[in-house]
C-alpha cells in the first residue's frame, strides 16, 4: 500500500525495541455472572511507541474500557476475569506485579483519564492538592514541594497556578477536564489512557481540550491511547487506529490505512452512518441490528448477523489477515482475494 | 404550502436564582413553514431545550408569543390548550428518563391514544391494533409490546419515545437532541426513521442539537444560539457556505471530520460560555469574540439583521449587504 506512514512501515520489525512502552497481547478480559459470562474482550494484541497515539473505536459495548481498565489492572474481581494475555509495560508484565508494584505504575508509567470530569474528582479536596497527591506518592517529593509542582502543572493545562486552592465544584466542565489531566500528566507518564476525554464537553470546549492535550504529549512524548467513538476525534489525534467490535480488533491500520482505505465491512458501516458534512443530501447507511448479546457470542465473526457482505463461511473462526506491515483485518471475505466492500465515502480527499 | 405553521415572537424564559436571574432564553423570534424542520444549535446553557419546550407550552414564558396555526397557545386555557398537545409532541433527549419505568410499551403508547380519545369507544383490541401498528411504523418487533423499557436497548427505547409521540398523529414534533445518547450506527437508523416519517406525514419539526453535522443533514433552516440569543439564523446550506457570526464560524470550524488531514486549520475560541446572569445590555459573545474591537462592539445588544435574503445575523461588525467590518484582534 502507498500510503503507509514512515513511522508505521517498520513497526512490526522492531516490536520489542527500547522504544516500544506497551505491548498487549491476546488479551481476553471476561466478567463472569451468576448464570452467564460476559465475553468483553476476546484475544486482543497491540503495541505502542514512545510519542504514539492510538485510537481504539468502537460502539459501547465494545470492549475499549475493559482494555484500559486491564492495562492498569483494575478489572474489578469479581466479577471481572483477566482470562489470558499479557501486557507489558516498558518492559515489565503488569499482571505479574505484586499489589505494591501496581500502585508504583500506576499513575507513574501508566495514567488514566476517565470520561466524566464531573465525578472523577474528590469534592472536598481542592485541585491543588489532588495533583500534588499523585506527585508527592511517586516522586517523593515534600508536600510543599509537591504543591509547587501542582501549580506548575495546572499553568501547563492552562489554569492560573493560583486557583490550586479551589475545589471542583469552582471549575467548569471543560476545566474540570484540564484538572484531570494535569493529574494524570503530574508524574510524566510513558502510556496515558484517556477514556473519552471530551465526550461530557460542549464542541468549542472539546477542541481547546484536544488540542492542549496534542500539544502536551508532543512535549512530553507520552504514548497516548484514545478511546472514542467519534472517528473525528481519530482523524485529529491519532496516528494510529484499531477498530473494535465485541471485544476484538476487527480492523487496525495507520489512520491513512483505515480512514483512506477501510476494508472491514464494519469500518465501513460507521463512516457510512455518520452524516456528511459536505453532502447533507447524502442519505446515511445505518447498520441494520445490534451489538450481538456479549453473553451469547457466535463462534465465528461477531459481526456477521449485521454484516451485509456476510456468506456461509463466516460462521466459522476467523484468523487475523496482515494486508500490508501496517493494515490488519479480522474478516472471512478476504479469503476471496478479488473480495472489495464497495465503500462510496471515504476515499482520499 | 407556504403558511406558517407556528409563529414564536420574542420569547423570553427567565429563572430566579439566589445569584440573579438567568436569561435562558431573551427575546427569540421565528417561524417555522408547514413540513419544514428549524435546527436549534448552541452549546450547553445557551437556551435551545427552554425554547423548544416553551415552543409547546411545557413551561410558561416570561414573556412572548407562539402561535400554532395563527391561536396563541399561551393565551389558551386548560382545556382548549389539552385539545392543541394534541397536534404538538415531544421527543426527548434521554431514552432512559423519559419512559415510565413501571410501563410496558403496550402501556407507554396506548395512553396518549386513550388520553385523547383517539380511537372512537376506546376499545381494547382497536386500541392494540393501533399500538401494533405504531410499533411497526418505529420499527419495533410485535414481540416486545408487554416489555418493559430496562428489557431494552437504547435505540429501541427511542422508537417507543417516538411511537408515543406519533400516537397522536400530530403535526408538529419537538426533537430534543433525540440521537445523541445512541451508538453511531444506532443514531443514523432513528435520523433515518425521522426522516422518513416526516417526508410520509408532512410533519413540521423543531430539531434540538449540539451536532452540527446532524443538524446540517435534517434541517431546512438552522438558527445558532448563543446564551438565550439568536446569534445567526440562515437556510442550512447557506449557513455552511456562508457564515457570518464569529460564533458560528468557530462553531464549524470545530467540527472534527473523519477524515486524514482535515482538521488542521481551526479558529480556536479563547475561554469557556459563563451563565445569562443578569447580563448588561452587550454583546453577549465578546468575552470569547477573536474579533472583539471595543470601538464598534461596545454598543449595546446588536440586533439581528437581514444581511442577505433570509440570512440574519446578530453582529455589530456585520451589516446589510453583507458588509463585514471583522479584524482578527
Amino acid at each position: 500500500m502507498e500510503n503507509v506512514g514512515a513511522n508505521g512501515a517498520t513497526r512490526d520489525s522492531d516490536l520489542h525495541d527500547a522504544e516500544t512502552v506497551l505491548d498487549v497481547k491476546d488479551l481476553v478480559v471476561h466478567y463472569v455472572l451468576e448464570d452467564e459470562t460476559v465475553e468483553a474482550v476476546n484475544g486482543i494484541s497491540f503495541s505502542l511507541k514512545k510519542g504514539q497515539t492510538l485510537g481504539l473505536v468502537g460502539e459501547t459495548g465494545a470492549g475499549k474500557t475493559s482494555t484500559a481498565l486491564a492495562i492498569l489492572n483494575l478489572v474489578q474481581m469479581p466479577p471481572g476475569v483477566i482470562k489470558s494475555g499479557t501486557i507489558n509495560v516498558c518492559g515489565a508484565e503488569v499482571l505479574k506485579m505484586t499489589p505494591k508494584q501496581l500502585e508504583k505504575m500506576r499513575g507513574k508509567d501508566v495514567s488514566m483519564i476517565f470520561q466524566d470530569p464531573m465525578t472523577a474528582l474528590n469534592p472536598v479536596m481542592t485541585v491543588g492538592e489532588q495533583i500534588a497527591e499523585s506527585i508527592k506518592y511517586h516522586e517523593g517529593l515534600s508536600a510543599k514541594e509537591s504543591m509547587i509542582k501542582a501549580e506548575e502543572m495546572l499553568e501547563l493545562v492552562g489554569i492560573p497556578g493560583i486557583r490550586s486552592t479551589e475545589y471542583p465544584h469552582q471549575f467548569s466542565g471543560g476545566m474540570k477536564q484540564r484538572v484531570v489531566i494535569a493529574i494524570a500528566l503530574a508524574c510524566n507518564p510513558q502510556v496515558l489512557l484517556a477514556d473519552e476525554p471530551t465526550s461530557a464537553l460542549d464542541v468549542t470546549i472539546q477542541a481547546q481540550v484536544l488540542d492542549m492535550m496534542r500539544e502536551l504529549k508532543d512535549k512530553l512524548g507520552t504514548a497516548l491511547i484514545m478511546i472514542t467513538h467519534d472517528l473525528g476525534v481519530v482523524a485529529k489525534v491519532c496516528d494510529s487506529v484499531a477498530v473494535m467490535y465485541a471485544g476484538k480488533i476487527v480492523e487496525h491500520g495507520t489512520l491513512e490505512d483505515v480512514f483512506n482505505t477501510p476494508m472491514h465491512p464494519y469500518t465501513e458501516g460507521l463512516f457510512n452512518s455518520l452524516p456528511n458534512i459536505e453532502d447533507s443530501a447524502a442519505e446515511l447507511m445505518p447498520i441494520p441490528g445490534l451489538m450481538p448479546d456479549p453473553t451469547k457470542l457466535p463462534p465465528g465473526c461477531a459481526f456477521e448477523p449485521r454484516c451485509r457482505y456476510a456468506v456461509e463461511a463466516c460462521k466459522e473462526p476467523c484468523e487475523v489477515r496482515s494486508i500490508s506491515g501496517t493494515h490488519k483485518l479480522l474478516c472471512t471475505r478476504y479469503n476471496e482475494p478479488e473480495f472489495r466492500i464497495d465503500m462510496e465515502r471515504g476515499e482520499a480527499q | 404550502m407556504t403558511e406558517n405553521l407556528i409563529e414564536i415572537k420574542n420569547l423570553k424564559k427567565h429563572f430566579k436564582t439566589p445569584n440573579g436571574t438567568v436569561h435562558a432564553v431573551d427575546g427569540i423570534s421565528f417561524d417555522i413553514k408547514r413540513g419544514e424542520t428549524v435546527g436549534i444549535v448552541g452549546e450547553s446553557g445557551c437556551g435551545k431545550t427552554t425554547t423548544g419546550r416553551a415552543a409547546i407550552r411545557l413551561i410558561e414564558p416570561t414573556a412572548g408569543q407562539v402561535f400554532f396555526e395563527g391561536k396563541d397557545i399561551f393565551s389558551m386555557g386548560r382545556r382548549a390548550l389539552n385539545k392543541a398537545r394534541k397536534d404538538m409532541q415531544i421527543i426527548f433527549q434521554d431514552p432512559f428518563s423519559s419512559l415510565n419505568p413501571r410501563m410496558t410499551v403496550f402501556d407507554t403508547i396506548a395512553l396518549p391514544l386513550k388520553y385523547h380519545q383517539i380511537i372512537s369507544g376506546s376499545k381494547k383490541v382497536d386500541i392494540e391494533r393501533r399500538v401494533i401498528e405504531l410499533m411497526e411504523t418505529v420499527g419495533l418487533a410485535e414481540r416486545l409490546i408487554n416489555t418493559y423499557p430496562h428489557e431494552l436497548d437504547g435505540g429501541r427505547r427511542q422508537r417507543i419515545g417516538i411511537a408515543r409521540a406519533l400516537a397522536v398523529e400530530p403535526k408538529f414534533i419537538v426533537c430534543d437532541e433525540p440521537v445523541s445518547a445512541l451508538d453511531v450506527s444506532i443514531q443514523a437508523q432513528i435520523l433515518n426513521l425521522l426522516k422518513k416519517l416526516q417526508k410520509d406525514r408532512g410533519l413540521t419539526f423543531i430539531f434540538i442539537t449540539h451536532d452540527l453535522a446532524v443538524v446540517k443533514h435534517f434541517s431546512d433552516t438552522i438558527i445558532v444560539m448563543y446564551l438565550g440569543l439568536e446569534v445567526e439564523k440562515a437556510p442550512a446550506n447557506e449557513l455552511f457556505a456562508n457564515p457570518m457570526h464569529p460564533y458560528t464560524k468557530a462553531l464549524l470550524s470545530a467540527i472534527l471530520v473523519p477524515k486524514v488531514g482535515a482538521n488542521k486549520d481551526r479558529v480556536a475560541l479563547r475561554g469557556e460560555l459563563s451563565m445569562p446572569i443578569d447580563p448588561p445590555d452587550e454583546c453577549r459573545f465578546a468575552p470569547r469574540c477573536n474579533y472583539y474591537n471595543p470601538a464598534k462592539c461596545d454598543k449595546g445588544r446588536p440586533p439581528l439583521i437581514e444581511v442577505s435574503p433570509n440570512h440574519f445575523v446578530a453582529c455589530h461588525c456585520i451589516g446589510p449587504g453583507g458588509r463585514n467590518d471583522l479584524v482578527l484582534q
